[in-house]
């Protein structure tokens, strides 16, 4: 028997026979757990980030995947995890009502002018205490 | 205080963290799952760090060997492991069960430290909370979720894990000769009160993974004295191969 022999020497160890290698049988398919939407929370107060998906059975065993795939670096206060099924989306056909939106430049906090009467009107205050 | 029976304490505690966080990573790049792969991955860091902040204590309070040398120059007789962690990782039932017994005498071992009077003891007890407690976690999710959700496949296993680590399990609590001084300093509480307070903790949580507790078992011993399985010097071997190439290198 020809022992397979490997740079991992786990798989060396477990004497595999390397001419009769067994042939690899695919999964069946769906054979997956669902998957959970994980939320992030760097510190206290925060709001919690969206940050990926974790494949689990459940919401508990979903907090632990996403504790090892998403909080192994860094700062971190808490988790969410939400069932994907739970969350409500938009179809994706209904793009179109926000195609205009870019245009309306007016809603946009830059368009008004507004900082310069603030500043106005602080000082008024600030002067009228003074006096 | 003690101090050779303050060694006695800290090394068998070291060495248990060494050895069971070289068989964690053993997991790295084959773990049944990404996640999961990386949760033993990342527990075995955690256990090696437990380990060389023992050896630290060693070092700097009763002048024993710098860490590195302490993890990777000793012969098996001189390691004081307990056979459990020994053992090798097996299929992921065994290596899940392994992972909840250990850790929950983990958890009571280091939480009665936390009131030792050997006080760089007590501080690291309180520094390392947080990860025994996500260890624990861990393991009780996963014992849980398929002793009692899983199929009947998974509830078998698990069931015939626990049979199968249960003696082994009990071998964590070798009485040492240290014990009743480690007592009398007010250092440790003795591996009797450890053993009473891992069982009354376990058992709940096997309860609600519908998994039965073996009974009647001797518990294997020999590992506190340097009397240890077939399996540890492989592991030395293995786990010590670069060190001993240039034990002088820096990393």
């Amino acid at each position: 028997m020809a022992r397979m022999i490997s740079l991992d020497p786990r798989v060396t160890r477990m004497n595999i026979d390397a001419d009769s290698a067994p042939e690899l049988e695919p999964k069946p398919e769906l054979d997956q757990f669902q998957t959970f939407e994980v939320f992030h929370q760097a510190k206290s107060g925060a709001h919690h980030v969206h940050v990926g998906i974790v494949h689990a059975p459940n919401a508990d065993m979903a907090i632990l995947m996403a504790k090892e795939q998403f909080a192994r670096r860094g700062q971190t206060v808490n988790l969410w995890v939400v069932n994907t099924r739970d969350i409500v989306a938009m179809a994706t056909a209904d793009a179109d009502v926000f195609s205009t939106t870019p245009e309306k430049t007016y809603r946009d906090v830059g368009a008004y002018m507004v900082r310069n009467k603030v500043e106005a009107f602080k000082k008024q205050q600030q002067e009228g205490q003074n006096q | 205080m003690n101090a050779s029976a303050c060694k006695d304490l800290l090394l068998r505690m070291a060495d248990d963290e060494l050895i069971i966080a070289h068989r964690h990573s053993e997991w790295t790049g084959l773990g049944p799952l990404l996640e999961e792969d990386i949760a033993f991955s990342s527990i075995a860091q955690d256990k090696l760090g437990h380990a060389q902040a023992l050896y630290a204590i060693m070092h700097e309070h009763f002048g024993e060997p710098e860490p590195d040398t302490q993890a990777f120059m000793r012969n098996e007789s001189a390691m004081k492991c307990c056979h459990f962690v020994e053992l090798p990782n097996g299929e992921y039932d065994f290596s899940l069960m392994r992972h909840f017994l250990a850790d929950a005498a983990e958890f009571v071992r280091w939480t009665a430290l936390t009131q030792s009077t050997f006080e760089p003891l007590a501080k690291l007890a309180l520094k390392i909370r947080g990860e025994l407690k996500y260890h624990l976690y861990h393991a009780q999710t996963w014992v849980k979720q398929l002793g009692a959700q899983g199929s009947e496949e998974s509830h078998a296993r698990m069931q015939s894990a626990l049979r199968e680590a249960w003696p082994y399990a009990l071998g964590m609590f070798e009485p040492s000769d240290a014990d009743q001084a480690l007592i009398t300093d007010g250092v440790f509480v003795g591996e009797l009160e450890i053993y009473q307070q891992w069982l009354s903790f376990v058992t709940p949580t096997l309860t609600e993974a519908t998994l039965e507790i073996p009974t009647g078992v001797d518990p294997v011993y020999g590992g506190r004295k340097g009397y240890h399985t077939e399996h540890l010097q492989p592991l030395l071997t293995e786990m010590t191969e670069v060190y001993r190439i240039d034990p002088s290198a820096e990393w």
